[in-house]
């Protein structure tokens, strides 16, 4: 692009007539700002025929889609990150940069790009349709949030703006679907390379955004009146004393919900695999391999499928949060507090949800623009007591400890509080950490724009449904299928005599008693060991597993669980269990959502041993001080 | 809609521009950008989103406790952080204190 740092000399007079090409192009880059309307259009082209990945080695998510052409020609859609400038800074910028510039293997250089820019608020915009012109690809100015212009009483005129630019302009509205067919002829016919009467020097900011003026004055641009409405509920979302109030209740519902509703359906799932397991069971032939099917794959394939419908309640609230522009005005509200952590108020929405399950928390964290946030964010989002914890607790916490005592009935309640307690603290003081150090932010501002409040759209909300169930039963799902089936292996390897070994002399179980010397610092035995080892594809999967142990020993058959239990551990040996449970990073599907989200191994790998370590450290300390 | 920016702290007199920092001004506050004190690239940032030499900035609503605060500028409201805003060097005129 610095190629053409001033473009006045080499930029020929008004070109109004666009010279007719030949061919269609075949790959089209969407591009625009962030807040510009850029993923509505680009879901109003594409609908359902998207693909979601990441690009190669980076965070940023990559979006492909085939729009069908109205003579049913296919073109394949790239959605690019929403950027200011194309100058490559962040990541994002970077990504879009290379696409554009056809440096990404990965990626086909587009033949054709559509700027989407904000029609409300054109004179900023167009502030990045001067990189993008000068690229000299053919290009479509695309101007969104037709009605709110219209509404607001601004207007310019196109024929104007696109004798100015020297590119084709259409005036749409993404959201009501106003204008697309527009696009589509557009990108049906043939497309010219652009022809701006000029362009300014492209690493001067002031000097482009003076020619953006200078544009949008030559196509008459008026700007709309300022946004009544949103000024209007602004005042009572960030009132000082309603607008906190508003957010707690807007937090409480989100959590709530995930807890309290989407508990019972993940439990309701879980039942519902459980059931058809053992339905499949009495059907199927007594053999080894019934038994992969249904105690390795269909139990991996449920412990999967079970937080769907978690993940998609908590992405239906952040669609409604995000699209209607209440998500940057309760980061606005959470900054301050998060602040103090080294974070930021994007951070707030993904580390409650992560009470409830640390997946979608992490799936959430897309919101946080900046990269090193976003990272931090991810790793202390696991340490948050999630729902998967929850059966661990119960089952230890009342084996050992009364309902009596100095804080009588409440006691155990008060141990489980303090389990919340200690894993949020551990949270804090690892973003803290990790802000001063490593992810240190160095003192990039933190900038958060407040985009005017619009009705989510059903469309949207229901793409952005599907994308997230598809990105997390994929990528969840083939790591921990694959986990799954390993720990059935080894749940069932050595066969004797064609049949499973018994638990304790099977590979689980040697494992378990190799890795006792170890674990014997924390007051735990082998059979705890092996309890540990089947709990890293899950948390609650010890609970299940520690069943099985104690149903297979005679001497402790008819004891019960906490009984049993009991019989196992001592009382810091119990004490150390719940703390290595609160740390450690027992959950596949976390570790492969880590691995997504980030875009390689480096760190999830760090995170499990972080965690990993924490949990040891913290079982040692409790059981030498328990005793 | 709101008192002007006059009303609060010290005194500024109606003639001489007077510099000051985004941080200075009060809700309804009007003022015109002179520069920001920040790194090349942050300063970009910022530039990129209307934060330009001689644009007009206006205050808005804030997160409670005042920070970090809501600025109009340039058709965007954005939102800065105080140790951003005091970054941001502004003069104010007798034209931009005047309520809206």
């Amino acid at each position: 692009m610095s190629q053409c740092g001033d473009c006045r000399s080499c930029a020929p007079a008004g070109v109004l007539e666009f010279p007719a090409q030949t061919g269609t192009p075949r790959a089209v880059a969407v591009i625009g700002p962030p807040n510009s309307g850029k993923t509505t259009l680009f879901n109003r082209l594409t609908g359902l025929r998207q693909k979601v990945a990441n690009f190669p080695g980076v965070t940023v998510e990559q979006h492909t889609g085939v729009a069908e052409l109205p003579d049913g020609r296919p073109l394949q859609m790239i959605d690019l990150p929403g950027i200011y400038s194309l100058s490559p800074r962040s990541e994002d910028e970077q990504v879009a940069y290379d696409v554009l510039n056809g440096l990404r293997p990965d990626t086909p250089k587009p033949e054709a790009i559509l700027l989407v820019l904000d029609s409300t608020n054109l004179g900023r915009h167009l502030m990045l349709a001067a990189p993008i012109l000068a690229l000299g690809i053919p290009t479509l100015i695309v101007l969104n949030f037709a009605d709110d212009l219209r509404r607001r009483a601004g207007k310019l005129e196109l024929t104007a703006l696109s004798a100015e630019l020297g590119a084709p302009v259409v005036l749409i509205s993404a959201r009501q679907g106003e204008g697309i067919g527009r696009v589509f002829d557009f990108l049906a016919g043939a497309l010219p390379k652009p022809a701006p009467k000029q362009l300014p020097i492209l690493q001067d900011v002031p000097k482009c955004r003076e020619w953006a003026g200078r544009v949008g004055a030559e196509a008459r641009y008026r700007a709309p009146l300022p946004p009544a409405w949103t000024r209007r509920l602004d005042c009572i979302f960030l009132h000082p004393v309603a607008g906190p109030l508003i957010f707690l209740l807007v937090v409480a519902g989100v959590f709530e919900t995930i807890f309290v509703a989407g508990g019972p359906v993940t439990d309701w799932v879980q039942s519902l695999f459980d059931r058809s397991g053992s339905w499949l069971g009495a059907m199927l032939p007594h053999s080894v391999l019934t038994s992969l099917l249904l105690d390795g794959i269909w139990r991996g394939v449920g412990s999967v499928v079970k937080f769907l419908p978690q993940v998609l309640l908590l992405f239906l609230f952040i669609g409604i949060l995000e699209d209607s522009g209440y998500l940057a005005r309760a980061a606005l509200i959470a900054d301050r507090t998060m602040a103090r952590v080294g974070l930021q108020g994007k951070s707030f929405i993904p580390l409650l949800s992560a009470y409830a399950c640390a997946v979608p928390a992490i799936m959430a964290t897309r919101t946080i623009e900046n990269k090193r946030d976003r990272i931090a964010t991810i790793l202390i989002a696991p340490f948050m007591t999630c729902s998967a914890r929850l059966p661990v607790y119960t089952l230890v916490i009342p084996a050992f400890l009364p309902n009596r005592g100095l804080l009588g009935p409440f006691t155990q309640a008060a141990a489980m509080l303090g389990l919340y307690v200690l894993g949020f603290v551990v949270a804090v003081i690892t973003a803290k950490v990790l802000k001063s150090s490593v992810l240190k932010s160095g003192r990039t501002p933190f900038l958060l724009e407040m985009p005017s409040y619009r009705w989510p759209t059903f469309q949207s909300l229901g793409l952005r449904l599907v994308d997230r169930s598809k990105v997390f039963l994929r990528r969840a799902g083939t790591v921990i299928l694959l986990a799954m089936v390993v720990l059935w292996l080894a749940e069932n390897l050595p066969t004797q005599n064609g049949h499973a070994p018994a638990i304790e002399s099977s590979l689980a179980g040697t494992i378990g008693r190799t890795i006792e010397p170890a674990i014997k610092p924390l007051g735990f035995n082998w059979r705890i060991g092996i309890g540990l080892i089947t709990s890293l594809a899950a948390r609650e999967t010890i609970v299940g597993t520690m069943a099985t142990i104690y149903g297979m020993e005679p001497d402790t058959q008819k004891m019960d669980m906490q009984k049993a239990l009991h019989a196992d551990l001592t009382a810091g040996g119990a004490v150390a269990l719940l703390i290595f449970f609160a740390f450690a990073m027992q959950c596949f599907s976390t570790v492969a959502v880590v691995r997504r989200e980030t875009g390689g191994w480096k760190w999830p790998a760090f995170q499990f041993a972080y965690m990993g370590a924490l949990a040891y450290a913290g079982a040692f300390i409790a059981f030498h001080l328990v005793g | 809609m709101q008192l002007s920016g006059n009303s609060s702290g010290s005194p500024v007199p109606e003639t001489a521009p007077v510099l000051a920092t985004l941080m200075d001004l009060g809700r309804g506050d009007a003022a015109i950008l002179e520069h920001i004190e920040l790194p090349g690239d942050d300063a970009r940032r910022l530039m990129e989103l209307g934060f330009l030499p001689g644009a007009r900035v206006t205050a808005g609503l804030s997160a409670p406790g005042g920070d970090p605060r809501v600025f109009q500028v340039d058709g965007s409201e954005i939102a800065l952080r105080r140790e951003t805003a005091r970054r941001v060097k502004v003069r104010r005129d007798k034209k931009t204190s005047r309520p809206k």
